[in-house]
């Protein structure tokens, strides 16, 4: 499969091909190896998602979080293969199930959408068709994958609408999106992704905009349809509250790349990427009194054009210099640094676990005092 | 609306604690409702009763947030409260002078004391104006002629909210997000006004920019003693930002106290339910919570619930609440709350026993 595929068009380069020609279909249920995905623009080509190796099991969710251009659902959008091919330079390999979903055809790829992976939007007035009711949405999703009849498949939606707490669902079936508030548009798109028993679901953002209190319904609902249906889970997110609420472990993405990736305990407890560090410093946070200052992290996220060279975080990282100038020239691997939790930082394990130690962990008071 | 608050009509001065003469801007009886109209002849056949009744003081120096999901009415008030929309009823009092009815014209010389800062720093900048001309427009408006010319007087500006002076002949589209709404705060500033409405003014931004606007609020309002009325969703933020908070349900406000009295002893079941549904960015912390999830969506303004207008989602609610409105009444000291069944009662406060919802573990 190195050699070509169809639909996708390919990165050329010789980091590209050692990447395709490794090994065999992996035993894991997903997984992300070395993806790239770049979009050529007139103002240059714009790195999206660059060099992104992650995994997920069965029955457990993953939280990616990052802010606005880290990449997180350019990502999601590539496992679901909804990238328009013509503008788009894909790499790498997203493995799921034994399939690599970048080597097979569109038609296999719309095969598999729907039933083996499913996707729930952040902003379901957009993801809906207005002009068709939520029950033929929901009815033609399943048909698609199930050769059943029309009566069965309706008998069908109103379960799934009834299953995701839609009140009197039998006749809310026929009404139109713009008839269903905020939260009950979402409860239907989850009620749609969630029709033909989907393997792998992605929620990009899934409560963003929704209210506070309809946010924990909807978390709820993912959490407990997830322990039903067995599903894998990826919930992408700028909220870290979200992932602490719902996921198992968290990638932390920067400018199209893995930063820190570990179990949703650890990220929080000790985590040892600088920008994580800032990214829980500038938070503020409903347990903690008011009062103490956050601490930003200073300048802006990079272009994506214009990726700092090195280490990206570099240009706003407070501990740039004790890498020796590592971080402006050399782009920092994801390593080990204790089992299942993983770092892209020069700094050497000792010195980043006493930086946190000693002097960001007291800072982000309440944190730190179990750090090992 | 069935049944008049009591306690509002009865001494709006006493309520938080603040003597009439002390508050900065003070709101009575404040309501805005949106006529809808049907028909040849546009008769008004309903209304959305978006603000329908508040009573509330901003002291100087403070910052009074308001809090709420949508459709509670809070970004209307910071309309009303900023004269961009004209009440339907009761009195808004800044500094002493009634700006409940004034023209547009009469409003216009007290822009420079009551400035706006807006939610989305791409729609609130014109693109085709310079940084410049947008942070001196406030300037040119109001024929106000600083003592080095406009110029010296913006670059001071851009300096004070961490731009770079030089910037001054940039566009808005060369800059980020977060630098963008430094633009909106600095044009915002440019005439020092006493009372800065701020309606959403980081819910835009990523978090590590976020951090930098807040802090930025913060050292302003220290150094040039302003008085901030901020409108936000986000509790998290609200708990940080805020001295005082109001919880707005509906077009009401049902409860408003200290920050640190509403956060740690919250009165009104809506508050509660609030504060439990936020996510706690502590993994460990999250099986220890009790969470309250409320059923059911906010009803519609249009047609708001009779009396208290919680009932229909409070597992609180017996018939008293269908039927009686519950004023905003004082239980701690500045700490106000409107309901019959409050919950966290002080010592000594009769109140009938409710029972807790389902809560998860």
């Amino acid at each position: 499969m190195s050699t070509h595929r169809e639909g996708q068009p390919r990165l050329a380069g010789p980091a590209v091909d050692a990447a395709t020609v490794v090994g065999p279909p992996p035993s894991t249920f997903l997984e992300v190896r070395d993806l790239r995905v770049h979009f050529p623009t007139a103002d240059g080509m714009v790195k999206a998602v660059d060099g992104l190796s992650f995994r997920l099991e069965r029955g457990r969710t993953l939280g990616i979080v990052g802010e606005s251009g880290s990449g997180k659902s350019v990502t999601s959008l590539s496992i679901m293969g909804l990238h328009d091919s013509a503008n788009v330079r894909l790499a790498g390999e997203i493995w799921l199930d034994g399939e690599d979903l970048l080597g097979l055809t569109p038609e296999r790829v719309r095969a598999l959408r729907g039933k083996k992976m499913a996707m729930i939007f952040q902003d379901p007035l957009s993801a809906m068709h207005p002009l068709y009711t939520v029950g033929q949405q929901v009815i033609e999703a399943y048909r698609i994958h199930n050769d059943v009849s029309r009566s069965v498949a309706r008998k069908h939606a109103i379960e799934m609408l009834s299953r995701v707490g839609i009140p009197q669902p039998a006749s809310r079936v026929d009404d139109y999106p713009h008839q269903f508030s905020g939260g009950m548009r979402q409860r239907a798109m989850i009620a749609m992704a969630l029709s033909c028993d989907p393997d792998l679901l992605i929620a990009d953002e899934p409560t963003t905009a929704l209210d506070v209190t309809v946010q924990a319904q909807i978390l709820d609902l993912i959490r407990d349809l997830q322990s039903e249906f067995n599903s894998a889970v990826i919930i992408i997110t700028h909220d870290l509250g979200v992932v602490a609420e719902l996921a198992e472990d968290i990638l932390v993405m920067y400018a199209g790349r893995g930063a820190e990736y570990a179990a949703a305990e650890n990220i929080f407890r000790r985590p040892e990427h600088p920008y994580t560090w800032g990214l829980l410093g500038s938070m503020p946070r409903l347990d903690r009194a008011g009062g103490q200052r956050l601490i930003p992290i200073p300048g802006t996220p990079p272009s994506l054009i214009h990726v700092p060279p090195g280490c990206a975080f570099h240009p706003r990282c407070p501990y740039e210099e004790l890498t020796e100038g590592a971080a402006r020239t050399d782009v920092p691997q994801m390593l080990e640094s204790m089992p299942g939790h993983r770092v892209a930082c020069h700094l050497p394990t000792s010195t980043r676990r006493r930086i946190w130690q000693d002097e960001v962990a007291p800072r982000i008071a309440g944190e730190g005092q179990e750090v090992s | 609306m069935t049944t008049a608050p009591q306690a509002s009509s009865a001494a709006p001065g006493a309520q938080d604690g603040a003597d009439a003469e002390g508050a900065l801007l003070r709101a009575s009886e404040l309501r805005k409702h949106f006529p809808i109209r049907h028909g040849v002849f546009a008769r008004q056949i309903a209304a959305v009763k978006a603000v329908d009744g508040l009573d509330f003081t901003v002291r100087p120096g403070e910052t009074l947030a308001l809090v709420g999901e949508s459709g509670c009415g809070k970004t209307t008030t910071g309309r009303l409260l900023t004269r961009l929309l004209e009440p339907s009823g009761g009195r808004i009092v800044f500094d002493g002078r009634d700006i409940t009815h004034l023209s547009a014209g009469q409003m216009r010389p007290l822009r420079r004391e009551i400035q706006m800062i807006f939610q989305d720093p791409y729609s609130s900048l014109n693109p085709r104006h310079t940084v410049g001309a947008i942070v001196g427009a406030p300037f040119r408006l109001q024929k106000v002629k600083p003592e080095h010319g406009i110029k010296p007087a913006v670059q001071e500006l851009l300096e004070l909210v961490g731009l770079n002076p030089e910037h001054y002949n940039r566009y808005p589209h060369e800059f980020s997000g977060g630098q963008r709404q430094r633009i909106g705060v600095a044009r915002t500033l440019a005439l020092r006004p006493k009372l800065i409405v701020a309606d959403e003014p980081v819910s835009a931004l990523d978090v590590s920019i976020q951090a930098q606007v807040i802090n930025l609020l913060e050292d302003l309002q220290g150094e040039l003693g302003l008085t901030y009325v901020v409108i936000a969703h986000d509790l998290s933020v609200v708990r940080h930002m805020s001295d005082r908070v109001a919880v707005m349900y509906l077009g009401k406000i049902v409860e408003l106290g200290e920050k640190e009295s509403v956060y740690t002893t919250p009165m009104h079941p809506y508050t509660v339910a609030l504060l439990s549904a936020v996510p706690v960015p502590d993994p460990q912390r999250r099986h220890l919570r009790e969470q309250i999830r409320l059923s059911g969506d906010v009803p519609s303004p249009l047609n708001p619930p009779p009396a208290c207008r919680f009932h229909t989602r409070c597992w609180k609610a017996q018939e008293v609440c269908r039927t009686v409105e519950p004023p905003l009444a004082q239980l701690r000291p500045g700490h106000r709350v409107a309901c019959h069944f409050p919950e966290n009662p002080p010592p000594g406060q009769q109140t009938a026993e409710g029972f807790r919802p389902t809560a998860r573990s």
